[in-house]
């Protein structure tokens, strides 16, 4: 039905556009932002929404999946390895010591059974990766050390929802065989096989099958058909997890850690993210509106009691966890803080149970509440620990804690980006890897891609004058890119955009020619290397060897053409705006080279040779 | 009025070299100093002549710090000196641009001081085995001042190199000042002995 697609295009996206800016504005965070526009276009205000939400929130959970596909991308089995004592000290203490109090209370306070109480512990456990991710983000304390901490328990309780899903199945056998109602659709010997299998095939298919299939649609060269592989891969994994009952967002997870070696990977980031970053606002969106205000208004007590507990005992366990991994109070206070909500996971843990009928309706609706009002919440507390909390310490936090992360967290660190690795950027490449300096290569050849990090290189494939593909090249932290792109309006694009967006790289420039050259200049960079000049002066040294000359003197005078041809340059090219701007190409060029030699003529005859040279002490002598 | 000082650093390596560091530090903020690394602008020795001779033109006091390798200057300075005194414009019947500037050697060496006199091992002083240098300056009409040396650069505690810097920037501010008489440092063999 087009006409109810593009209505609710149109209320979403208008709630996003109207709310998100105002929540920016007062500071308190974009995602804030997305629950409140979802509140105000839901039923209980303007009720735009009223049926069908559950079919956006299916769509929105999808943003989660491509959240995890893109936290797999950036962790490559090494990196994940290297990080394993925070993962597992961190993010294992949180997990047990918030899943067990709960599990508890459930089981001992409200009388859930065994199963309920452990489903519930479990999902109350986890915290919002979307939201703590995206608040890092934004607030730039990535880098921090609760930054850190933070993303090393996001991690584990990401991975922990694999084994939790697994769990809710056997719990629910486990029931119904007890109630003999072993109807299951498949034995659980069976389907734990087949996800096995599934598993196997992903990595099989991770490591041997997309990267030349990349490479294959990338020798297309077609930006949109790129996107569509990157999409495919995301969505395929997806499909074929769910349909043997197991979590998409695993399957992606998986599926993003076994490509983060890929040569394609910053191409494949920057063509996932905006649809994350798009569906992720919609999902918090569609939280916002299915918000149920009846329930809310029928156990206000029982459920903001609820809320108001978790979030104390997660922060409480948090900052006891903390304070055993030495974090200064600031921090700490920012850690508990971060990842006191519960998450997005809790949705799926729990509505899983639900299908699996370990849940009832009634208490679902409670504990989803319970959710997303600590996930509403978690911005506040934030922007109450900004405000209030922080100053009263005094202590600044990015600014004071100048950790080094270390350079297997931190891929993208190096200080020199290469655009271009053909003959020209290989070589420059090459002698600076000789030299100890480390660069991320960006080239948009895939078989060359291929040949070159088979040789050991590190390159990428990915197509250097869009914005996405810098940024997760690393330019915001990079000293400067080498352009060494042949195609012309590529290098003027790439050009703008890093002037735009990143004023701060210093861009080396490889000119084609005298004219290419010029328009470098134009364009205000400083530093242009024509690539014929230094090879045919070298020529013309050879020649003047071969003739009888001395190879000193006709170093030297190559030197010396060489200093004169570059100030010709820029004084040529200053001159060349004085003249039409409209003549030909072709004609521009011969007018150029006529100008050219008319500098040559002046430098000879202006230029003595007076080094080593005892004429004029003769002269005076006689 | 202080003298326009140009200090010409002539170091291969400089940045290995932690007393030329710190020799420079220690007098690079002062306002009429105007310090020229010149193996960082002609790595090719490839000396930019006529560029060289207005900032030769814009100063009066021309400090040529560098190590001692085999008893002398390293070879760009040798180079630049060949290219930049030109006979017509440094010398000559005509060359007369560098006339009543002065010049010194901040040198440093390895060798202890004892070891630069007639009777140590290296049999000459610092200053005899700049004797061409003295030399090449009277011939452009040029005063050539005692050396400032440092000596035992390869065994130099922090300590050391920080009152060896200190001294520097002493002698620096002594010898640009306006009622400075070069005559009466003639007689010292060291611009260092006349600090102390």
């Amino acid at each position: 039905m087009p006409n109810e697609f593009l209505s609710l295009g149109v209320i979403f996206l208008g709630a996003a556009l109207v709310f998100v800016p105002i929540a920016k504005r007062l500071g308190i965070g974009s995602v804030l932002g997305y629950l409140l526009g979802g509140v105000v276009i839901g039923p209980y205000v303007l009720g735009f929404l009223h049926e069908g939400e559950e079919e956006i929130m299916h769509a929105a959970e999808f943003g989660v999946v491509m959240m995890l596909f893109l936290i797999g991308l950036e962790l490559n089995p090494q990196s994940l390895w290297n990080m394993r004592k925070s993962i597992l000290g961190l993010g294992l203490s949180q997990m047990l010591l918030t899943a067990i109090p709960v599990g508890l209370a459930m089981r001992w306070g409200a009388q859930y059974g065994l199963p309920q109480a452990v489903v519930v512990g479990l999902a109350f456990a986890m915290s919002s990766t979307a939201i703590v991710l995206q608040t890092l983000k934004e607030k730039g304390l990535g880098n921090t050390a609760a930054g850190h901490s933070a993303f090393s328990v996001l991690l584990l309780q990401d991975i922990a929802v694999i084994p939790i899903l697994a769990l809710i199945p056997l719990m629910a056998y486990g029931e119904m065989a007890n109630a003999e109602a072993s109807s299951g659709p498949r034995t659980t010997w069976s389907s734990a096989l087949t996800i096995l299998a599934v598993l196997a095939g992903i990595y099989l298919a991770g490591r041997f099958l997309i990267n030349p299939f990349l490479r294959f649609i990338g020798r297309v060269r077609m930006r949109e058909l790129f996107t569509a592989a990157a999409l495919f891969i995301v969505i395929g994994v997806a499909y074929l997890m769910e349909s043997i009952g197991m979590s998409a967002a695993l399957g992606t997870f998986m599926a993003g850690v076994m490509l983060a070696n890929s040569a394609y990977r910053h191409e494949l980031e920057s063509d996932i993210e905006p649809f994350k970053g798009m569906l992720l606002g919609i999902f918090f969106t569609a939280v916002g509106a299915t918000i149920d205000f009846n329930l809310l208004a029928e156990h206000p007590w029982y459920i903001l009691s609820l809320v108001t507990g978790i979030i104390f005992l997660k922060a409480v366990v948090l900052a006891v966890i903390g304070r055993f991994a030495h974090l200064r109070l600031d921090q700490n206070i920012l850690f508990a803080l971060l990842l006191a909500q519960v998450g997005e996971f809790a949705y799926v843990v729990l509505n899983t149970a639900k299908q699996y009928q370990l849940l009832e309706q009634t208490p679902y609706a409670m504990l989803t509440a319970v959710t997303t009002i600590s996930m509403a919440l978690s911005p506040m507390l934030l922007f109450v620990n900004e405000r209030f909390i922080d100053p009263a310490f005094g202590v600044k936090l990015s600014a004071e804690t100048p950790e080094e992360p270390s350079p297997e967290e931190m891929p993208h660190q190096h200080p020199v980006i290469i655009a271009g690795f053909g003959h020209f950027g290989s070589m420059v490449g090459r002698f600076l890897r000789a030299n100890g300096v480390h660069t991320t290569v960006l080239d948009s050849d895939s078989d060359r891609v291929d040949l070159l990090r088979k040789m050991g290189f590190e390159v990428y494939y990915g197509d250097a004058t869009r914005l996405d593909v810098l940024k997760a090249a690393g330019a915001e932290n990079a000293k400067l890119l080498v352009c060494a792109i042949d195609d012309r309006e590529a290098v003027l694009r790439l050009v703008d955009t890093v002037h735009k967006h990143f004023p701060h790289l210093q861009i080396f420039m490889r000119a084609h020619n005298r004219l290419h050259a010029y328009e470098m200049y134009d364009l205000g960079l400083e530093h242009v290397y024509r690539e014929h000049l230094h090879t045919s002066v070298q020529v013309g040294v050879d020649v003047l060897k071969s003739l009888g000359g001395r190879s000193y003197t006709a170093l030297r005078k190559a030197q010396e053409f060489i200093r004169h041809d570059e100030e010709a340059l820029k004084k040529l090219g200053k001159e060349r705006h004085n003249k039409d701007r409209y003549i030909l190409m072709v004609r521009e060029e011969i007018a150029q080279q006529e100008k050219v030699l008319a500098e040559d003529n002046k430098f000879f005859n202006v230029r003595q040779d007076s080094a080593w040279d005892s004429e004029p002490l003769k002269e005076e002598s006689t | 009025m202080n003298k326009r000082v140009l200090l010409l650093l002539f170091h291969p390596r400089f940045e290995t070299s932690l007393v030329n560091k710190s020799l420079l530090n220690a007098v690079s903020d002062l306002p009429y100093v105007r310090v020229h690394d010149v193996y960082e602008h002609y790595p090719d020795f490839n000396v930019a002549v006529k560029r060289e001779q207005a900032l030769l033109l814009e100063h009066d006091l021309f400090v040529f710090q560098h190590p001692f390798y085999w008893y002398n200057f390293p070879p760009l300075m040798k180079q630049w000196t060949d290219l930049v005194l030109e006979h017509g414009w440094a010398y000559g019947r005509a060359g007369n641009q560098l006339n009543h500037k002065w010049v010194l050697n901040a040198v440093t060496t390895g060798g202890v001081r004892e070891a630069y006199s007639h009777e140590g091992r290296n049999r000459h002083t610092v200053g005899e085995f700049l004797f061409a240098m003295e030399q090449t300056c009277r011939l452009c009409g040029m005063t050539y001042l005692p050396p400032f040396v440092v000596h035992n650069t390869n065994r130099m505690t922090n300590a050391e190199q920080e009152s060896a810097a200190r001294l520097y920037r002493q002698m620096l501010q002594r010898v640009s000042d306006a009622q400075f008489d070069p005559l009466m440092a003639a007689s010292s063999p060291y611009l260092n002995d006349l600090i102390n």
